[in-house]
């Protein structure tokens, strides 16, 4: 067990990851009067809900306005409360965001935002319900810390984690039908230090959310396949990042790929891009995500194909970036 | 009458300062919402010298009422309230909007004292101030929230959704006041996004209305007063004010939103200050 864990309550095999948070919140609110819940009419779909009925006096259903949502979660955090909001991604980022921006962020309050349906992870739904940008716009918010957990396990740990985790906390989820990463919950997560899910010395590949596991399972392949060591950061905090965990994967592997499930611009990609540019060092580099344009429809799981996320895709990538001609300076020190 | 003649002296000595600290400040920071701070003065003396409990000397003491300014471009008229109530030294407000100053036009929480929320972008105050009451609520609290609303902020659409969610929670621990001084920045409320029936709209989104002349001091205290008796549901004090309120040449004229004052016009601004104040002793003598 992770040092201050004393429970586990959920079973990763049957429980999405909404389930596990509505679970784990529930837990949270027995040992903290302070915190609250607010939706806005999608209690049951982000499982929020769970919390609701076990704490009614504390659980507010704002009704389908997300500008209000947000804007009382901000005058529950000013009297001391630790409210937590739940709503779908695409109307947290977008339709309620100057309410993130203006009343949460800019006050630096202690709101906790579990947003599901990320990504591309309603994709059935089309364009209106899907959200490629949340990453890239919440990153943008001086004080806020931006979460991406690999699965149900993972955001167990990020959900429990944030609690004592001072300011905004945007926490990115599924709708709830990814495949488990994690086994259990005995590993070290940290808000914004990388974990290491596989060493490698040849190519660094970093990834956040569902990319992770499917990445995890490419470098197994490739090592088998193709004697490629690869190593796999998951990336889970893309805000405060790991420039240390970026920085050794330039000087260690000198060839990066990023994965996101996400627009290719200003998310994980961009972020680490900008490190990789500061640093002044030469390294391979490719950011694989949605590309700039408005995802199809499809399920999860075919657009994780479509849009090379999958294991298959991400070896493609692997192998293209290999056999990109980078040469590598031999003198680390002499590079800037 | 809720208050006494002795007390009107005083809150119209308090105004008339307030009213040419404006003037001052407007006049030190090159420009500023003078308009819309002036027709709130009543609102603003009363609930600060009559009703609302607070300490100065401890801004973020629990158990204070609350003062969620929703019309945040109000500063100018708001900063200067709380430098006379000894939050911090008129005197810093000198470097209102000025390089490096904590007064923006648009006050900040995490930087003036007195200040609870910051506001500025229309629309935000009021969801905010349903936020605050509940949490009083949530841990037994017995303070209340002050929300003080523009007119022409009611276009916004959180608006109606935060007064939704305020009688859907029959919050009657908020009490909200729109500035009705009927005038936008492109005009009248009327000719740019009619407002009326108002009353109407906010009695059918579940409130009770109280619709006083909002520069009445006597007649803002007894709305105050029935609304904090309020056990059913959420009141609104729709306050008639004119905007410029006490500068002849800004009363009601829709270029006052925004502007700034010269030597020779901050002279006559107070003097017409001035002569609105004796006039009111002299009728009241």
């Amino acid at each position: 067990m992770t040092e201050g864990l004393t429970w586990t309550v959920y079973d990763a095999d049957t429980m999405t990851q909404a389930e596990i948070y509505g679970e784990v919140l529930c837990r949270l609110g027995e040992e903290n009067p302070k915190i609250v819940g607010l939706s806005a009419d999608l209690a049951n779909s982000t499982k929020i809900g769970k919390f609701g009925k076990k704490f009614p006096d504390r659980f507010f259903n704002v009704g389908i306005a997300e500008q209000n949502l947000f804007g009382v979660a901000a005058g529950l955090a000013k009297t001391g409360l630790i409210p937590f909001v739940s709503t779908m991604a695409a109307f947290t980022a977008m339709r309620g965001v100057e309410q993130v921006r203006t009343d949460i962020c800019y006050q630096n309050l202690n709101c906790k935002i579990i947003a599901t349906h990320a990504g591309t992870s309603f994709g059935s739904a089309g364009t209106t319900h899907h959200c490629t940008e949340d990453l890239a716009i919440m990153r943008s918010f001086a004080n806020m810390t931006v979460i991406a957990p690999a699965d149900g396990i993972e955001t167990a740990k990020a959900v429990k984690a944030c609690v004592d985790y001072p300011g905004p906390v945007y926490i990115r989820i599924g709708r709830g039908f990814e495949p488990k990463f994690y086994e259990n919950e005995e590993y070290d997560f940290q808000i914004g230090k990388a974990i290491e899910v596989n060493p490698g010395t040849d190519i660094t590949l970093i990834c956040c959310g569902v990319t992770v596991l499917q990445a995890a399972e490419a470098s197994k392949f490739l090592k088998e396949n193709d004697d490629l060591s690869v190593r796999v950061l998951n990336m889970h905090t893309i805000k405060p990042l790991d420039e240390e965990a970026v920085l050794s994967a330039v000087k260690d592997t000198r060839r990066i790929i990023t994965f996101e499930d996400h627009t290719v611009l200003g998310g994980l990609g961009s972020a680490v891009a900008d490190v990789i540019a500061a640093s002044g060092k030469g390294c391979a580099f490719s950011k694989v995500g949605i590309p700039d344009c408005y995802c199809i429809v499809g399920y999860p799981e075919d657009l994780c194909s479509y849009y090379k996320l999958d294991t298959d895709g991400i070896i493609d990538k692997v192998r293209e970036v290999m056999s990109m001609d980078f040469e590598e300076d031999d003198d680390w020190e002499d590079e800037v | 009458m809720p208050v006494t003649d002795q007390e009107i002296k005083l809150l119209q000595e308090k105004a008339c300062q307030l009213r040419k600290d404006i003037i001052d400040i407007t006049y030190w920071a090159g420009g500023a919402h003078i308009g819309g701070a002036m027709s709130m003065v009543e609102i603003l003396i009363l609930l600060y010298y009559k009703y609302m409990k607070i300490d100065p000397k401890d801004p973020t003491w629990k158990e204070r009422d609350r003062m969620v300014l929703s019309k945040g471009h109000g500063g100018v008229g708001f900063a200067p309230l709380l430098a006379r109530k000894g939050y911090f030294d008129f005197q810093d407000l000198k470097e209102f909007n000025k390089f490096k100053s904590p007064f923006g036009m648009h006050l900040d929480s995490l930087k003036v004292k007195g200040v609870d929320v910051s506001t500025g972008s229309l629309g935000h105050g009021l969801p905010m101030a349903v936020g605050m009451s509940l949490g009083a609520r949530v841990q037994k609290q017995s303070w209340r929230t002050y929300c003080i609303l523009g007119d022409g902020e009611c276009n916004e659409g959180s608006i109606w959704e935060a007064a939704m969610a305020a009688a859907q929670f029959k919050l009657t621990n908020l009490i909200t006041f729109v500035d009705r001084n009927k005038l936008m920045i492109d005009g009248t409320t009327e000719e740019i996004m009619g407002l009326e029936p108002f009353a109407d709209k906010w009695k059918a989104f579940g409130f009770i209305v109280k619709e006083v002349d909002g520069h009445n001091f006597n007649a803002l205290a007894d709305a105050i007063e029935s609304a904090q008796k309020e056990t059913k549901a959420p009141v609104v004090i729709i306050a008639n004010t004119f905007k410029g309120k006490g500068v002849d040449f800004m009363e009601n004229n829709v270029k006052w939103h925004y502007g700034g004052l010269d030597t020779d016009l901050v002279e006559k601004a107070k003097a017409s200050v001035d002569r609105m104040y004796e006039q009111a002793i002299n009728l009241k003598n």
